[in-house]
């Protein structure tokens, strides 16, 4: 099918475009970029007027729970649920069961997303072999087989010796390092971030310097080893400073941070709110700001939503009994594009966060509307306001913190590969 | 007189102060009760009061047993093992098979701050908290203000120094929320190891850097329990290190006021937090607490279940 995407504000921060153009799709290419195009005979029409054209999402942290733990999420629910956010590709953390620790789990993934899936989903690997922070797993065959970088999230490699090692022997094959940077001493038994609210609610904090000490060993160790190292999920002031220290040295350090880190405080988690707990927890007022101006600055390169969808049942118990982890596929777009309109970000510098950056880090070849790239675009609708609702929500999990707000923006379209996978 | 809109008491932060106010005075009438020859009134008499305790209790368990029955109701007292939080039959499948019996107030300790908020989503019975991790404990936030208004004919304006592990007392945070309501101070001390972040925005508190500041002209020195199993190795070096620093003991005490009240929520660690001769001396209330705790959770149940007397 080839489709002519006409009229939007095309923006594509990889090439510095952002105008008013049309986009020509063939045969699951972009064929041309540019004003006045007309549809060749046969050629779908897309009116995108009103609307942003931009290079299809890309959330490089989402945990999609296949296989074995489809109760909560498996590829086609989570792709489902991707495209419906707006996202064209995603990379799958390896807490799965089994672990993506071996090339047969990676290809599984992989076939089963390209059979059954509406989105690309890029597996990551687990630094260590069933994330057991003992021994390497074999990273040359997981790469080999399809990931796109090796992490052991949901916990850190405690061990430094084999994380320094980890980090040389990853950057001799070209495969990035995802660090869960959490020094776990000090999380303890802790349940939310360690402040006032924590005081109030009498529930065991998780002090932010948790984060920040583990987030200066993972710098330390790839200053020494002179190896890249991506930081999941940052939440503190500290964690920002301290990466964006390192950056202006010349470590070859990235990071993302997800929504709720920008969006919520700890006070979200009053009233023992469980779809506000999650790892890193939630943090306060002053955190938020340095997000922020982390996101503003450059020191936070993408936008990631740690998309962990939990089962009711694993929710709707005791906050101490509760998992870890939200939902975010389907969020993360409005709450984003809030950013923008707060004045944080240019539009320009968001996309680039939700697009080339992730694909930068990882090697993805997509986040970009280049002519002859593949046509992996999103259309987003900047001025439909919706109510998050949970029977509404595609994610198979509804363990959202932001069920019953109203959002701004959405995505109208999504297209995989010239082919439109979601409309709104 | 005042009425008792809640159908729960999970936390005195929750509770105004004239809810507060009345509670007190509920149970200072039902003192009398207590002190007859034949100490039982019909007032919740066809009630069921559930007692489910998920962690261990003597004193807080056997009052609120002894309440219900000085009122008539009929009660029942529950001992899971504290680990079917995290295996087998879940709280709240546990609560709705209690339900589906009819209770008419489910009396809860748990482990789990919070836990009670959970629980109260999922029945149509009272829910009353008998103690939730580090988070609440309102009767015995209520009997310590029944007690140092014995004492003082009122809170407000009373210097009440708590010295102890304030981070994991839920004693410590009702005995802040509702003194803070009533008018009262609240001086804390203890290592900073065991002071939460923030404490003193909780209310009319003040942080002090050692217990003599705290105890210094105080009305009310309340003492908490240490125990070197709870405070684990790395809040402080030892009890008896701790003792030396933040223990009450006749000497420390004269810096309080002459008249100072000294108490405890119990159990008592004699020689850690207290010496005996403080535990048994004369400006000791300890035991006074107890018997005000009966009184107290006789007004809690009463006023749960509609405030009405029964023929």
């Amino acid at each position: 099918m080839n489709l002519l995407i006409k009229g939007g504000r095309v923006i594509d921060p990889s090439q510095g475009l952002d105008d008013t153009l049309d986009v020509m799709l063939e045969n699951g290419l972009i064929k041309e970029v540019g004003k006045g195009l007309k549809a060749p005979a046969g050629a779908e029409e897309l009116d995108a007027s009103g609307k942003y054209v931009v290079p299809g999402l890309i959330d490089m942290h989402v945990h999609l729970r296949d296989p074995g733990l489809e109760y909560k999420e498996d590829i086609v629910s989570g792709t489902r649920a991707a495209a419906a956010g707006g996202f064209t590709s995603v990379c799958c953390m390896p807490n799965t069961k089994p672990v993506i620790d071996n090339k047969s789990i990676a290809s599984y993934i992989i076939n089963k997303a390209k059979a059954e899936g509406v989105c690309n989903v890029f597996p990551v690997g687990s630094i260590t072999y069933g994330l057991n922070g003992e021994r390497m797993s074999e990273m040359g065959e997981l790469k080999e087989a399809g990931c796109v970088a090796v992490s052991d999230d949901g916990k850190p490699v405690v061990n430094s010796e084999l994380m320094r090692r980890s980090l040389q022997y990853a950057a001799g094959i070209g495969i990035m390092v995802i660090s869960h940077a959490e020094e776990l001493e000090l999380v303890g038994e802790g349940t939310m971030n360690e402040g006032y609210t924590s005081t109030e609610l009498g529930l065991k904090g998780i002090p932010r310097v948790a984060e920040d000490i583990a987030t200066a060993r993972e710098v330390m160790l790839a200053e020494y080893t002179k190896s890249p190292i991506h930081i999941a999920h940052v939440s503190t002031t500290g964690a920002v400073r301290i990466i964006r220290e390192a950056k202006a040295r010349g470590v070859q350090v990235t990071c993302e941070t997800a929504p709720h880190y920008f969006t919520l405080t700890d006070d979200a988690v009053r009233g023992y709110n469980t779809n506000a707990k999650m790892n890193p927890p939630l943090r306060e007022a002053d955190d938020v700001a340095a997000i922020k101006a982390g996101l503003a600055d450059g020191t936070i390169d993408a936008i990631a939503t740690d998309h962990a969808p939990h089962h009711l049942d694993e929710k709707d118990v005791e906050f101490n009994v509760a998992m870890n982890g939200i939902i975010g596929l389907e969020t993360s777009l409005p709450l984003s594009l809030k950013l923008v309109t707060e004045g944080v970000l240019t539009l320009n510098q968001l996309i680039e966060k939700m697009t080339c950056n992730p694909s930068n880090i990882l090697g993805l070849q997509r986040g970009n509307l280049k002519v002859g790239s593949v046509a992996d675009i999103t259309v987003i609708d900047p001025s439909v306001e919706w109510l998050v609702e949970a029977d509404k929500l595609i994610s198979k999990s509804k363990n959202s913190p932001f069920l019953g707000w109203s959002v701004k923006g959405a995505a109208a379209c999504t297209i995989l590969a010239g082919k439109v996978v979601y409309k709104r | 007189m005042a009425e008792f809109k809640h159908r729960d008491i999970i936390a005195l932060r929750d509770l105004t102060k004239e809810d507060i106010e009345l509670l007190i005075s509920t149970a200072e009438n039902m003192r009398e009760i207590n002190g007859r020859d034949i100490k039982k009134v019909p007032t919740l008499r066809g009630k069921t009061i559930i007692n489910l305790f998920y962690e261990a209790s003597t004193r807080t368990r056997t009052s609120f047993e002894i309440a219900a029955k000085r009122l008539s109701a009929d009660t029942v007292n529950i001992t899971p093992s504290s680990s079917s939080a995290t295996k087998g039959e879940t709280l709240a499948d546990t609560a709705l098979n209690l339900l589906a019996m009819k209770p008419d107030i489910i009396v809860m300790r748990h482990a789990v701050s919070g836990a009670h908020y959970h629980l109260a989503k999922k029945v149509t019975c009272s829910v009353i908290n008998a103690g939730d991790g580090a988070h609440e404990h309102p009767s015995q936030g209520l009997l310590d203000m029944l007690t140092m208004k014995d004492r003082f004919g009122k809170l407000d304006g009373l210097k009440v120094a708590i010295v102890g592990d304030i981070t994991h007392s839920r004693v410590a945070r009702s005995d802040i929320q509702g003194l803070t309501k009533l008018g009262s101070h609240i001086y804390l001390a203890g290592p900073p190891t065991m002071m939460p972040p923030c404490v003193e925005r909780l209310g009319n508190v003040t942080v002090c850097g050692n217990m003599k500041e705290a105890i210094q002209d105080a009305d009310v020195v309340m003492m908490l329990r240490i125990q070197q199993e709870r405070q684990g190795k790395t809040l402080m070096p030892n009890t008896r290190e701790y003792s030396r620093y933040f223990g009450l003991n006749p000497e420390n005490l004269k810096l309080a006021k002459p008249n100072a009240m000294v108490m405890h929520p119990g159990p008592i660690n004699r020689g850690v937090e207290m010496s005996s001769y403080v535990v048994d001396g004369d400006q000791s209330h300890i035991l006074k607490q107890v018997e005000n705790g009966v009184a107290v959770r006789m007004a809690m149940l009463y006023h749960v279940c509609g405030g009405e007397l029964a023929e």
